[in-house]
Formats: C-alpha cells, sequence, structure tokens
C-alpha cells in the first residue's frame, strides 16, 4: 500500500506513469508509420497538410509528455517556446524575401 | 541537496539549472531554425550533382528515425527510475539510450559514405552542402548526448554526481528530447517532402 502510495506519488509529481510513456512512445511510432505511408501512398492534395499535421503533434507529444512541460512550471514553456516562436517568426520572415513561398 | 530543495533557495522557487536548460534549449530553436531554413532553400539547388530522390533511402532513415524515437522512451523511463531512486534501472535505462543514440549515428556516417559514393560530396551543390550541414550539426548533437549519457553512467556507478542525482538525469533528458523533436522536423521537412 505504502509502496503503491509513493509509486503513484511521484508519477504525478514528474508526469506520467512508465506505462503512460509506453503508450505515447506507441503513438508516436503509429505516426510514425503514417508518416512513412505518404511516400509510397498517394495522398493527393492532402500530402502536405497531412505531413505538417503529423509533425506539430509528434514534436507537442514528446515536449508535453517525455519533457514534462505540460506538468512542469509555466516559466519553462514561455521560455522554449519563445525561442521557437521567435525562430519560426525570423525564418518565416527570411524565407518571404527569399520568394520562398510564391509558387 | 535535492533538486526541490535546491530550487527553494532561488529567488523564482524554481531551479536555476533547469531555467538554464530551457532557456539554451529555446536558443537551440534559432540554430537549427537557421540551418532548416537554408536547407529549405537551397534543396532544389543540386547543379550537376543528384538530387535528393536519387539519393535517399527512405526505408532505412524511416528506421533510424523510429531508432531515435525509441530512444526518447529509454531516456524518459531512466528520468522516471532516478526520481524514484531505482539507480539499477535508472543506469540500465540511461545505457540503452546511448546505445540507441550509437545506432542512430552509426546510421548516420553509413548514409553519409553512401551518399559520397553515390557522387554527392560536401562541395558538390548547395542542396548537398546546406544537407550535410544540417543533418552534420544534429549527428554532433546526438554525439555530445552520448557521450554525455556514458559519461553520466560511469559516474553513477562510481556514485560522484555532484548535487541532484535525479535533476542532472533530467537535464541530460531534457536535451536528448530536444535532439529527437529536431530531428522529427528534419526527417518531414528534408526526407519526406520532395524538393
Amino acid at each position: 500500500m505504502t509502496m503503491a502510495h509513493d509509486t503513484t506519488t511521484h508519477d504525478t509529481e514528474h508526469g506520467m506513469s512508465n506505462a503512460g510513456y509506453v503508450r505515447i512512445a506507441v503513438i508516436l511510432a503509429a505516426i510514425t508509420a503514417l508518416e512513412v505511408s505518404t511516400y509510397y501512398v498517394d495522398f493527393g492534395p492532402f500530402f502536405m497538410p497531412a505531413l505538417m499535421i503529423m509533425m506539430v503533434v509528434k514534436f507537442l507529444m514528446v515536449v508535453s509528455y517525455f519533457m514534462h512541460l505540460k506538468f512542469d512550471n509555466r516559466l519553462f514553456s514561455w521560455l522554449f517556446y519563445a525561442g521557437l516562436i521567435l525562430a519560426i517568426t525570423v525564418y518565416v520572415i527570411a524565407l518571404s524575401t527569399f520568394k520562398f513561398f510564391v509558387s | 541537496m535535492s533538486a526541490d530543495a535546491a530550487a527553494h533557495h532561488t529567488s523564482t522557487g524554481l531551479s536555476n539549472v533547469k531555467l538554464g536548460m530551457w532557456l539554451f534549449l529555446g536558443s537551440e530553436c534559432l540554430l537549427f531554425g537557421g540551418l532548416i531554413s537554408t536547407y529549405m532553400l537551397y534543396r532544389g539547388r543540386v547543379g550537376e550533382g543528384p538530387t535528393p530522390s536519387q539519393v535517399f533511402d527512405i526505408p532505412f532513415t524511416s528506421v533510424s528515425s523510429f531508432v531515435l524515437l525509441m530512444s526518447s522512451l529509454t531516456m524518459v523511463l531512466a528520468v522516471s527510475a532516478a526520481h524514484k531512486n531505482d539507480d539499477r534501472n535508472m543506469r540500465l535505462w540511461l545505457a540503452v539510450t546511448g546505445l540507441l543514440g550509437a545506432t542512430f549515428v552509426g546510421g548516420q556516417v553509413y548514409e553519409f559514405t553512401a551518399f559520397y559514393n553515390e557522387g554527392m560530396g560536401f562541395t558538390t551543390s548547395l542542396f548537398s552542402s546546406s544537407f550535410f550541414v544540417l543533418t552534420g550539426f544534429h549527428g554532433v548533437h546526438v554525439t555530445v548526448g552520448i557521450i554525455m549519457l556514458m559519461s553520466l553512467v560511469g559516474i553513477l556507478k562510481r556514485s560522484k554526481v555532484p548535487g541532484s542525482k535525479s535533476e542532472t538525469v533530467e537535464m541530460i533528458g531534457l536535451y536528448w528530447h530536444f535532439v529527437d523533436i529536431v530531428w522529427i522536423i528534419i526527417f518531414t521537412l528534408v526526407y519526406l517532402i520532395p524538393a
């Protein structure tokens, strides 16, 4: 009872149980398999949006669950996402100046 | 002193080491963002060299990606064991993470060699230069992670970790997961989206 309680307390303090992490890894592996399938199967106009969505979902799952941002203090999220958003903004502007998004 | 106890002595009530690590990872987004943008800009500039679709081996890279993804699972299991003071499992999962990372780097070395043999050297074209710089930088990050993991396993065995053991494992874990999320982006943008 005490040990079970201790384990639960640790899991709650630091995120998820080990079984939870394995479940996340299985989902990530399944999404990766789906991503790879887009190379062999013609998804038509959904090809690019599907790949981008799957990439973002995998990114957020690792950051939120494996890196514990979902369970940690919000200041850590601010520090990381500030860098990420700054990088995306700077480089989207840089690529736009080279007419990267013009087909 | 535990991580929580150390954190209570800071002005934010949070661990300064952890704050520093997240700040570092935020700044790393700018580094990799620059390298990815440069690749996206130059991936069509193949000159007389081979095109991405001619050299990329998607099944091979997919397996490498899967290996790196699974190393994130073993890393988080090491962090979980560290928080539970389960030293044996912590060392085991750290070593497995290092081995999976070494498998990934080995795959990258094989891939680079294959590309070179197919006529794609570092200076062959703008595409090849930007590709090798981007994936090479990532590979160096993975290698640094492996060195940190293996050093930590050795230090833990001698019980000579300065400060909080669980926090040290967690910090290396954050770095390792970051390397994984960078590869998630590289795998999609570089390998799966045709030029």
